[in-house]
């Protein structure tokens, strides 16, 4: 066995158990850090395949900031590990459905690699050509702002909506709530912020 | 079986790695443990204290005395502690702040690893550094560890943005991701004048003070604000695990140190090619801009007061982050509207 047969093995095995324990763990938090050391995994097939950029930011975007404020949020939550567990069965059908439509994809895939590799390799060819020579973080570069400039936008938009969108439901301006102005503030000099007056002995102002 | 080892040829490259990721850890850790002996001297010096004096001369030996103690104490986990998320955060901890050494080039070449893309690897280690700091202030299951971690989540990942704006600039100039290319990069016929922090002033100033923000450092260590949180994420923390703390927030410490050095000051590059500074080697100048950025840490320790919260979030998103991304746009547009890019 090679070493990195053996590194895929370790990756997709620790990927593979810790993708169950964020589903089997009873603690909601555990589940959130078993989710973390999945994506840690991903990252290290990534590696593996030769993506290194893919990598890299799959921990930066996913691990680095998605996660965190993930984790953030799951701390906050009150979460009554008891009443957690009682509906869990509830949810049973819904996720085999998922699992089930999910399998169904998967075969798909895989049997189209094996019945007919011609058909994919025809739709690999654009990322097999721009593999000599140059950094795969090069490569991407290349289609991702020329080609797909259009998909790259229209993501971009669909990123932007949602963040407006989050804006517009949590942002309340209450009446009466003193803000610091820094602007007012930098703003202020002696002239205006300094009244100076001589005070005579014995008569006050 | 020996000969096969030997013919596969996996296993010199692998006992080479190892003993350059030792060498590599064993001068880091002493170079540390006097950095942090440096911090509290520089320090105390500006409050007209003497700092450390007793072990050793001059209090050389403090850190290694500091050690011992650390390591023979009684480590103590409190009684509602989710345990092993509490054992696992300071080793979390510890782990990354050393990982992110693996490709720092200390002289040309001399990188433990030379990834494609040692910068986004530096980077996304150093966005992972916050787990430690979360993970030890959940798993405490107490009050002010708490709100140190949750103080800590939301100033790393604010800062973590305009150090990513920040490197964008310096690798759209140097145009590579290796940190190798980019010291290179800064070597022109200008000496210490080519080196980023001048053409890319701005973007100097913005990283140093978001590496302060992004390793906690004064005046941005609200997570473990003393006079308001005791000791923030670390009060649950004793002796051994403590110190595995310590240790990493120094080694990241010395790391931003180190990237700034390499992103902006030039890394292992003489400040003039000419022939009384070329005769020092390499790593020796990578080590005097490393302690002179880390002497900057300290003064900025010992002479700025501590922000209060919502400046804290101000500064990152209001006024580093718009700054920055402006500053991209400026730096795109400069190399690929005039003769500046086409160097490269």
């Amino acid at each position: 066995m090679s070493v990195a047969a053996a590194f895929f093995y370790l990756f997709s095995g620790v990927a593979v158990a810790s993708a169950f324990m964020v589903v089997a763990s009873r603690n909601p938090v555990h589940s959130v850090l078993f989710l973390i050391l999945a994506f840690v995994n991903a990252a290290g097939l990534f590696l593996l395949l030769g993506a290194e950029f893919l990598a890299m930011i799959l921990i930066v975007v996913y691990v680095g900031a998605v996660a965190v404020l993930f984790l953030f949020v799951v701390m906050m939550l009150d979460v009554d590990f008891s009443e957690l567990r009682e509906g869990f069965l509830d949810y049973l059908p819904f996720g085999g459905l998922l699992g089930i439509v999910f399998l169904i994809e998967l075969v798909l895939v895989l049997g189209t690699y094996y019945t007919a590799p011609d058909a994919l390799h025809q739709t690999a060819q654009a990322a097999k050509a721009a593999h000599d020579g140059i950094s795969n973080t090069a490569a991407l570069g290349r289609v991702l702002y020329t080609e797909h400039v259009f998909y790259f936008q229209a993501a971009g938009m669909v990123l932007l909506v949602a963040m407006i969108g989050a804006i517009v439901l949590t942002l309340q301006h209450k009446p009466g709530v003193k803000r610091q102005d820094i602007g007012a503030q930098v703003a202020r000099n002696k002239q205006s912020a300094m009244d100076i007056k001589s005070v005579k002995p014995g008569q006050g102002l | 079986m020996t000969t096969s080892i030997w013919t596969e040829g996996w296993f010199f490259p692998l006992v080479l790695m190892i003993a350059k990721s030792l060498l590599v850890l064993v001068v880091l850790l002493t170079y540390v443990a006097f950095a942090l002996l440096a911090d509290r001297k520089i320090w105390a010096a500006v409050q007209l204290r003497r700092g450390p004096n007793v072990v050793g001369p001059f209090g050389l030996l403090q850190s290694f005395a500091d050690l011992l103690k650390f390591v023979l104490k009684e480590p103590v986990i409190p009684a509602g502690a989710s345990k092993a998320v509490f054992l696992l955060a300071p080793i979390v901890t510890a782990t990354l702040a050393l990982a992110g050494w693996a490709v720092v080039p200390v002289a040309d070449g001399w990188a433990v690893a030379d990834l494609n893309v040692g910068i986004l690897y530096v980077f996304a280690i150093s966005s992972l550094g916050v787990y430690g700091v979360i993970m030890g202030g959940w798993a405490s299951n107490s009050k002010y560890p708490f709100l140190g971690a949750l103080r800590s989540a939301a100033q790393m990942v604010s800062y973590e943005v305009s150090i990513g704006f920040v490197i964008i600039t310096v690798l759209l100039c140097a145009g590579s991701l290796n940190l190798n290319d980019i010291v290179k990069a800064q070597d022109t016929q200008y000496g210490l004048f080519g080196w980023y922090w001048l053409p890319l002033f701005p973007m100097f100033v913005i990283f140093f003070i978001s590496a302060l923000a992004e390793t906690n450092r004064p005046p941005f260590d609200l997570p473990e604000a003393e006079s308001e949180l005791v000791a923030g994420f670390m009060v649950e923390y004793g002796s051994t695990p403590y110190m595995l703390f310590m240790l990493g927030e120094y080694v990241a410490i010395v790391m931003m140190c180190a990237l700034t050095t390499i992103l902006f000051l030039g890394g292992w590059l003489p400040p003039a090619n000419i022939a009384p500074f070329t005769y020092v080697p390499g790593i020796v100048w990578f080590v005097i801009k490393v302690s002179f950025v880390f002497f900057m840490f300290a003064m900025v320790k010992a002479f700025v007061p501590r922000y209060r919260y919502d400046q804290l979030m101000r500064l990152g998103w209001k006024v580093f982050l718009p700054i920055s991304l402006v500053m991209v746009i400026v730096v795109a547009s400069v190399l690929q509207f005039t003769s500046l890019g086409g160097v490269h």
